[in-house]
């Protein structure tokens, strides 16, 4: 009800705008949407406006969007390259590293295992040397043992013989060839 | 104030009048400059501040402007391609005025004291004739009388054509019709809705101890405002999806 009545109420209000356009007085009261009148106007700025946001859209704004978009997943597809590039460099060079490192490590070891070598040679040679060293001079006293032994034998033989020929001296008195008993001790023995 | 005076006051109609702000006519038709001129003239004026001015820098990594003008560009642009597939992109720019002027405009139509574009029937069925014509000019030039394909669905039996082909004419007929009616009535109704409520308020308020009652519609119309921001919004999507639909019937007009 309040609405026929502002109905009403617009239309008292609408004659005074008949100045205004002479179509709008026409249809007072009517829906102003479905006011044919009012068609015309806004077709025709439709049509410019619109038409002008579509060139300005297509023309410029959509290109220039796109593009930045197209810039920036370039920009990102780039720098992803260059990271994987330089990764795999940073790999590269750490696997030349890791080669080196190796090398060398086999190289000290190489080094030092000749070193070894050259060491445990030198202590055999040396071994070897004072072991003959050592072998000659038991080998010579050896010899002086060998001929001190001799030596005493032969005392031991002078004494028997004096103190067997001193044994029968006493107790024959008579005296002993001791040249005989010699030969006689020496044949026994 | 008496609540007659108060509801004359609030006439839930009176938003949708014309008020010419420049009468002129040219031949004899009337081109006068109205509010809804200047609005659409603003609604424009909304999309090239988005995608002009915002995107001038061009920045890599984009301020907050720039960055809603390429998720509006992305989102029509995944639109178009999905509902049209690629072929449609060559209508990218004009799905993407349509969507982008509606939608504007319909968010503007929300702000009190602002007039409503899409809310003339005329504004919205110049729109849904421009889509048709414009399916139907590509599809003949693309496809020939194939385009006529359209009417006949592929592998059914004569005598059902004979049923089927003037239901499926009628059906594309009444494409323009439901798809301006469609937007004209949403952006309509909801707009009266809010007056209408806005109305009660001002009612409930001349209207002595129940003056009191005078904030449930305020309530009412905070509720019916977000649903009309959706409703805005969804109106704008619906345009333009069906638009790449019809679209897409023009590029692949074989069932």
């Amino acid at each position: 009800m309040a609405i026929i009545s502002s109905a009403f109420a617009a239309e008292g209000e609408q004659t005074t705008h008949e100045a205004v356009g002479a179509g709008e007085a026409h249809h007072e009261g009517v829906f102003p949407p479905f006011q044919t009148e009012n068609f015309a106007p806004q077709i025709f700025w439709l049509v410019i406006i619109f038409g002008l946001l579509y060139v300005l859209m297509s023309r410029i704004a959509l290109p220039r969007v796109g593009g930045i978009i197209e810039n920036r997943g370039a920009k990102i597809a780039s720098d992803l390259s260059a990271a994987r590039e330089m990764q795999s460099k940073a790999q590269a060079a750490a696997a030349a590293n890791d080669e080196n490192l190796r090398r060398r490590r086999d190289e000290a070891q190489g080094i030092g295992r000749e070193a070894q070598h050259k060491i445990a040679a030198e202590s055999a040679r040396q071994r070897a040397l004072a072991e003959s060293q050592a072998a000659e001079k038991i080998r010579a006293a050896d010899e002086r043992i060998a001929s001190a032994k001799t030596k005493a034998l032969a005392n031991v033989e002078q004494i028997a013989v004096d103190a067997a020929a001193s044994i029968v001296e006493k107790l024959t008195g008579a005296k002993i060839d001791q040249a005989a008993l010699a030969k006689h001790a020496t044949s026994s023995n | 104030m008496n609540p007659e005076e108060a509801a004359a006051k609030s006439n839930p109609i009176e938003q949708f009048e014309l008020h010419r702000l420049w009468p002129f006519e040219i031949n004899g038709i009337e081109t006068s400059f109205t509010n809804a001129s200047l609005f659409m003239l603003l609604a424009a004026l909304g999309v090239v501040a988005l995608m002009i001015l915002a995107t001038s820098k061009k920045a890599i990594v984009p301020g907050r402007v720039q960055a809603m003008a390429e998720m509006l560009y992305e989102f029509v642009a995944g639109m178009v391609r999905q509902t049209a597939g690629t072929e449609g992109m060559k209508f990218f720019p004009f799905v993407f005025t349509l969507f982008a002027f509606i939608l504007i405009a319909n968010l503007i139509g929300l702000v009190p004291y602002t007039y409503s574009v899409t809310s003339q029937i005329v504004v919205t069925f110049a729109f849904a004739i421009v889509v048709i014509s414009l399916v139907v000019v590509y599809g003949l030039y693309r496809h020939g009388f194939g385009f006529l394909n359209l009417f006949v669905p592929h592998g059914v039996p004569l005598p059902v054509l004979v049923v089927l082909v003037p239901i499926e004419i009628i059906s594309f007929l009444s494409r323009p019709v439901s798809l301006s009616v469609r937007l004209f009535a949403n952006i309509l109704a909801g707009h009266i809705t809010l007056a209408v409520f806005g109305g009660f308020v001002v009612m409930l308020l001349g209207a002595g101890v129940w003056a009191a009652l005078a904030p449930v519609p305020i309530l009412a119309i905070v509720a019916l405002y977000a649903l009309e921001l959706l409703v805005a919004c969804l109106q704008a999507f619906v345009f333009s999806v069906l638009t790449c639909v019809y679209l897409n019937d023009a590029i692949h007009p074989g069932h």
